[in-house]
């Protein structure tokens, strides 16, 4: 319940500012608008400040246990590089990321199924072909 | 009063922030870390065979936290629909403006255009590269980079991976190949 709770907090904000949109995300990749760097600039400060104090108080998470932020695996580079940039062409074309494409069918975009379905097929052909790609 | 404030744009400074808060809300929630693509693998996982490793593990157990917040994400659409005003139009810049109707795009109206982003688009060549393609894209290559625009460029940023780094670079090489070569190129 907590983490539907959690979700439809974000969902309204993603909504709201207007970064689920296709024009703002054009924007963002013309270079023309503050708005998208603004919103992902004090997102990664205020998410920066929140780990460190996490960790500088050793806060524990509500069941009590030590908070653990499960790493990327930063010894590899393929992937990021190949992967990231596949995503990249496909978020300019849709306008929208993953948290956006929920988002937008909430709001009444129900096309966004498309690409929504698109995109778990796309990620069911990764895992088939995964031993087979570069990492 | 209150309903007045909510039917303006949200700005990027209070946007952003309440963004970033997700990170350690989730962790200290459940000792999760924020991403939201990881929900496409577990819906595969659901259904896929088992004798593909990425699909082999308890999508139930380890994923459901991630489909919780995706049906959040979704209801949190609705929710935000009570707020938007009769004939909303983004306040874009002047620049996006004239490049959007240089590419033939006449509705900039609501959040995405009308011409795109609609079923009779399925129809068009373009709209298929769009709706299908791209999200197919979407899905593959935030698995195959093992995150997101929350799981890489907010999650990972915040907590200084060299991964999440290349991964936000890739996804500005994608996006600006996209939006100055592919876009113009097929609606033009």
């Amino acid at each position: 319940m907590r983490f539907i709770i959690a979700g439809i907090a974000f969902g309204f904000i993603l909504i709201k500012s207007e970064v689920v949109s296709w024009f703002r995300i054009q924007e963002m990749f013309l270079f023309d608008s503050f708005h998208m760097y603004g919103v992902i600039g004090s997102a990664v400060l205020v998410g920066l400040i929140g780990t460190m104090l996490i960790r500088r108080f050793n806060i524990k998470d509500t069941s009590g246990n030590e908070i653990n932020i499960k790493p990327k695996d930063n010894s590899l580079t393929k992937r990021y590089i190949i992967g990231g940039s596949l995503f990249g062409l496909g978020w300019a074309l849709v306008g929208a990321c993953p948290g956006p494409l929920y988002a937008l069918i909430g709001t009444g975009y129900l096309i966004f199924i498309v690409p929504l379905v698109a995109a778990i097929a796309g990620a069911g052909a990764y895992g088939v072909l995964q031993s087979k790609l570069p990492h | 009063m209150i309903y007045e404030l909510l039917l303006n744009p949200m700005p990027w400074y209070v946007a952003g922030p309440l963004i970033g808060l997700t990170v350690p809300l989730l962790l200290i929630l459940g000792n999760k870390t924020f991403g939201i693509s990881s929900s496409f693998q577990h819906m595969c996982a659901a259904v896929m065979p088992k004798k593909f490793p990425y699909f082999n593990y308890n999508w139930w157990k380890d994923g459901r936290w991630h489909l919780q917040l995706s049906l959040g994400i979704i209801l949190g659409g609705v929710l935000a629909a009570l707020f938007i005003p009769e004939n909303y139009t983004i306040n874009l810049s002047n620049d996006t403006v004239s490049s959007l109707q240089a590419m033939g795009l006449t509705d900039l109206s609501g959040f995405v255009p009308s011409e795109l982003f609609s079923w009779s688009a399925l129809g068009s060549l373009p709209g298929i590269i769009i709706l299908v393609v791209g999200g197919f894209l979407i899905g593959f290559g935030t698995r195959y980079a093992g995150g997101c625009t929350s799981g890489h460029a907010i999650t990972g940023l915040a907590t200084l991976q060299k991964a999440s780094l290349i991964a936000v670079i890739g996804f500005f090489v994608g996006g600006i190949i996209s939006t100055y070569f592919i876009l113009p190129n097929i609606l033009g």
